[in-house]
């Protein structure tokens, strides 16, 4: 089988670490090879796009350009924003002649083969319909015994491009997670903004955000969220110490990537799925890996 | 013929006031055609249309001895007639004439003008080639058969079968449901008159019952048609309803007698908001009142092992027939009025107003059925636990003037929702918030029902909703539904808490529109409604002659725009068998006998089956009368023996040449 190429970005070798842990892990227990896409550099960055969008495209089309001269045919891109970015330059090159053809000129001055239509994916896409809830379901060695999980999308992931789900009522995540028997919550603020680089620029409106899905999440039931992004795993889980300071709520919970729980289920090694960088919700993660492993305390 | 066998054309370009004259130089163009070899005179006019227009046509023909005639002009859809009947009266075949479009064709698609007069003296040129090779023809006549089939039997087909059938015309009303009465049997009140639906609805529906001159079959669908204006044929499906029409005394009692003692079968009629048995009438008035079984629900057709209590209960009459089939019934008929009305927007495509996701967001219809006297809750304004709502909101333009779903304006909402706020207010005193991006009131009495809803404090927000959540920020929204909303007269974000959301859904084709027009040949807008032939001047009219549009399934309108072009619709079917008879261009193909080799190529690919084989010549025959013209067989055939009047070899080919001669 050919193996998806893939485009870390630079959230998945900082905050996002686990992320990067735990999907390579699943992965692995998939038997779905994964080749990492060669000297790759910043998608483009959303940030970046606001200031200078033709150099924010080139930036991007660069490691769309590196994915095709090394084979690819889908380029996995875990995280929201780079999805986001690298799917937006397909569209505008392709739409925008005058965007198209100073991107497919720095292409050629970088000696760098066209864009021509290497599919950009996000792995709960693949993970839905490459391998399919049938085969996840059929994979299970650790049936989920944990809490309730509010299943959280974020902006960047179904808009405006709906590929990966239903823009305005994605549930794949919930699919999928069902499949692992993890209870999941009605969650009617899964695509709602996670408060983004707010928390960096203007914190105390980030910070205000990041409740709003949080005390949501407590209030419909969940005892963790689930995300699919780096940066909303990463709002939503280092800010709540302060929320509780602020607020005067208990609010603690778990906030995990869905390859972590996807990857525990389907008998991925504990250790490889980068639990221990959880920040909130330590007491309930270790409660409920240890269910099933007596190490697991060793992984929190 | 030629110039040396005394061809002499007359060409007129018409300014069409500014229409043409605006973007093409009209001088120049009759100036270049007045050069063109046969050509004896050429002028320009302002209105060619117009009767001096005609006149001059007609006094050219007399005075300078014309024997061709072209108009540089408008669509041949609108004024070839005209030009035609202006040759005749001026003595000449009507075939005698070519018609040039540069309106549609040039000036209205072009903005530069040296370039639209270029191709309008292009154009003119090839008219010019090919009516010189055209040959003198006589029209024909059809007859019309004075049976009409209406398709559909909610309020448009209800009233224009009545209106041909008291005409003393017979029709043939065919209605895909158990009963006729369509969406409209649904309603409790009609806006602005507040008039209860079925009070005027239900005479009518029993008038389609009762009249001599109607054939009504319900639960039946139409499955072919073939023929062309005034013979037309159909085969109309009569699903098995398992009760016999005709011994059927509509006592009811095989309803109660059914082994199903709760009714558990979502009830369509009222939106699914209640349970209806195997064995139902899907409403009281239903006409006709026979009762219907559903074979999905009921046991014996799926284990044969029921008791058959609905047949002992019917006893000595044996209208209950379970092993009832299908009947095809094949009509002539001259002319069709189809009927087939809309489907409401599935509210579930706007994911962001949660309906389907929390239970106190409605549709309007369903809002309809719960306000309703014969609906589930007998016309109590409830929650779908008990309660009696406090709050309200109406979202409007739900599936309508929204690019991510349908476009268009559905034209009804803005009304209907102002009648439900008002109803919803007196049945239950709770406040009620409209959310709309223009409040939309153009017909008569409509905008003084808004006028009378604002005085009595129902509130208006202008906005289009972002979403409907159930996502509490305080205690005051605990429990409810919040509806997130821009006021832009306000310029505020706001969040209204209320108990029951209604969704004002939009008008859309029905799901299988596509499948009727192919059926009844005609075309579509590009969202699905069915095309009248002129949206202005032949608004019931297709281009297929003869078949008729009425009510929602031509686009989204209110019952008293229904109700008249459904009367219009009746008018025109009604001039078709009054006029007997109707004239039929000689557009048809011919078969050239002594270069026929018999090859039967031609036979099988005739859409109309006009063509067929002569045994005993070994030659292929077109039956003139069922040829449409389409020239499939004149392309198709390998010896070029088939001709087509008015689209000969030659006359193509003068125009192509004509139109490729830069001068």
């Amino acid at each position: 089988m050919k193996p998806y190429g893939y485009f870390p970005g630079c959230s998945l070798r900082g905050t996002g670490a686990g992320y990067e842990y735990s999907l390579l892990a699943l992965f692995r227990v998939l038997d779905l090879p994964v080749e990492e896409i060669q000297d790759w550099n910043c998608c483009g960055a959303t940030s970046y796009m606001s200031i200078d969008e033709e150099s924010a495209f080139v930036l991007s089309a660069r490691n769309l350009a590196l994915a095709q001269k090394a084979g690819c045919k889908d380029l996995l891109a875990p995280c929201s924003a780079c999805y986001l970015v690298l799917r937006k330059t397909q569209d505008y090159v392709a739409r925008y002649p005058k965007i198209g053809s100073h991107v497919q000129e720095s292409l050629r001055a970088a000696g760098l083969p066209p864009l021509n239509g290497v599919r950009v994916r996000h792995p709960l896409e693949v993970l839905y319909s490459d391998v399919g809830l049938e085969r996840i379901r059929s994979r299970v060695v650790r049936p989920w015994r944990g809490g309730r999980v509010a299943c959280y999308y974020g902006c960047q992931l179904v808009r405006p491009y709906d590929e990966v789900d239903r823009a305005h009522n994605p549930t794949r995540m919930d699919e999928l997670l069902a499949a692992i028997g993890a209870p999941t919550v009605d969650y009617p603020l899964k695509t709602l903004c996670c408060g983004g680089a707010l928390t960096g620029t203007m914190h105390p409106i980030g910070v205000r955000m990041n409740y709003i899905l949080l005390k949501e999440a407590v209030r419909k039931g969940a005892q963790a969220v689930v995300t699919v992004c780096p940066l909303c795993q990463y709002n939503l889980d280092a800010h709540q110490a302060e929320i509780r300071r602020k607020t005067g709520t208990t609010i603690d919970m778990p906030v995990f990537f869905f390859t972590q729980l996807l990857g525990w289920a389907l008998g991925a090694d504990p250790e490889s799925l980068g639990l221990k960088r959880a920040i909130s919700g330590r007491k309930s993660i270790a409660q409920w890996f240890a269910k099933e492993s007596a190490e697991a305390d060793a992984y929190v | 013929m030629s110039e040396r066998d005394g061809l002499r054309i007359g060409v007129y370009v018409c300014h069409c006031g500014t229409n043409i004259a605006g973007t093409v130089d009209v001088r120049a163009v009759a100036e270049s055609a007045a050069a063109l070899p046969g050509v004896a005179v050429s002028r320009d006019y302002k209105y060619m249309c117009s009767d001096p227009g005609q006149d001059l046509i007609r006094q050219d023909i007399q005075k300078f001895g014309l024997n061709r005639i072209v108009v540089a002009a408008c669509s041949p859809h609108l004024h070839e007639h005209t030009f035609r009947t202006a040759t005749r009266t001026g003595g000449l075949n009507e075939f005698y004439f070519q018609m040039v479009n540069i309106r549609e064709q040039d000036s209205w698609v072009h903005e530069h003008k040296g370039a639209a007069t270029r191709k309008a003296i292009d154009l003119v040129r090839a008219a010019a080639r090919r009516v010189a090779r055209h040959r003198a023809l006589e029209k024909s006549r059809t007859p019309i058969h004075p049976a009409v089939l209406v398709v559909g039997g909610g309020i448009a087909g209800i009233h224009a079968a009545l209106t041909l059938a008291n005409a003393g015309k017979h029709v043939y009303l065919v209605e895909r449901e158990p009963s006729i009465g369509g969406h409209m049997a649904k309603f409790d009140k009609t806006f602005p008159t507040l008039d209860c639906a079925a009070c005027i609805l239900t005479p009518k529906m029993s008038a389609v019952k009762n009249h001599p001159n109607i054939t009504l079959w319900t639960y039946s669908e139409v499955t072919a048609v073939e023929g062309y204006i005034g013979n037309y044929k159909a085969t109309i499906a009569r699903r098995p309803r398992y009760i016999d029409e005709d011994l059927c005394a509509g006592c009811l009692e095989c309803i109660d007698a059914c082994v199903f003692r709760q009714a558990k079968v979502p009830d369509e009629f009222n939106e699914d908001l209640s349970r209806r048995k195997p064995i139902y009438v899907p409403f009281p008035q239903a006409v006709p009142l026979v009762p219907v079984i559903d074979p999905e629900a009921c046991i014996e057709f799926h284990s044969h092992k029921c008791k058959k209590t609905c047949v002992t209960a019917c006893g000595e009459r044996h209208a209950v027939n379970l092993r009832a089939e299908e009947k095809l019934e094949r009509i002539d008929i001259g002319s069709i009025v189809l009927a087939t009305g809309f489907r409401a927007y599935d509210a579930r495509r706007s994911a962001n107003y949660g309906y389907g996701v929390y239970p106190n967001v409605y549709t309007a219809l369903e809002v309809e059925r719960l306000i309703n006297a014969s609906g589930p809750t007998a016309g109590e304004v409830v929650l779908r636990d008990g309660r009696t709502p406090q709050t309200v909101g109406i979202v409007h333009c739900v599936g309508s003037r929204d690019e991510n779903t349908n476009r268009w304006c559905s034209r009804v909402c803005c009304m209907y929702s102002l009648k439900l706020a008002h109803l919803v207010k007196e049945r239950t005193g709770a406040e009620v918030f409209n959310f709309y991006i223009d409040m939309r009131t153009p017909g008569k009495g409509f905008e003084e029902f808004y006028q009378k809803l604002l005085s009595e404090r129902v509130h208006f927000v202008r906005g289009r909703v972002a979403e409907v959540t159930d996502w509490a920020l305080d205690s005051s929204e605990e429990g409810r539904l919040v509806i997130r909303v821009e006021d832009t007269l306000a310029g505020l974000f706001r969040r209204i808490p209320v108990d029951m959301v209604i969704l004002s859904t939009g008008l859309e084709p029905q799901p299988d529109a596509g499948d009727v027009r192919r059926l009844f040949n005609i075309s579509s807008s590009p969202e699905g409604f069915f095309l009248e032939r002129h949206p202005k001047l032949a608004p019931v009219n297709t281009f297929t002659e003869g078949v008729l549009l009425a009510g929602c399934c031509q686009g989204p309108k209110d019952i008293p725009d229904t109700v008249a072009q459904a009367g219009a619709a009746a008018a025109e079917a009604l001039a078709l068998i009054d006029a007997g008879s109707v004239e039929t261009d000689p557009n048809t193909a011919y078969v050239m006998e002594e270069a026929c080799s018999g090859c039967k190529t031609c036979v099988p690919l005739c859409p109309y089956h006009a063509i067929s084989f002569a045994q005993a010549a070994r030659k292929a025959e077109i039956n003139q009368a069922l040829c449409k013209g389409c020239g499939t067989c004149v392309a198709a055939c390998p010896s070029s023996s088939i001709g087509q009047n008015l689209f000969e070899d030659d006359e193509i080919f003068e125009e192509s040449e004509g139109l490729l001669a830069y001068a």
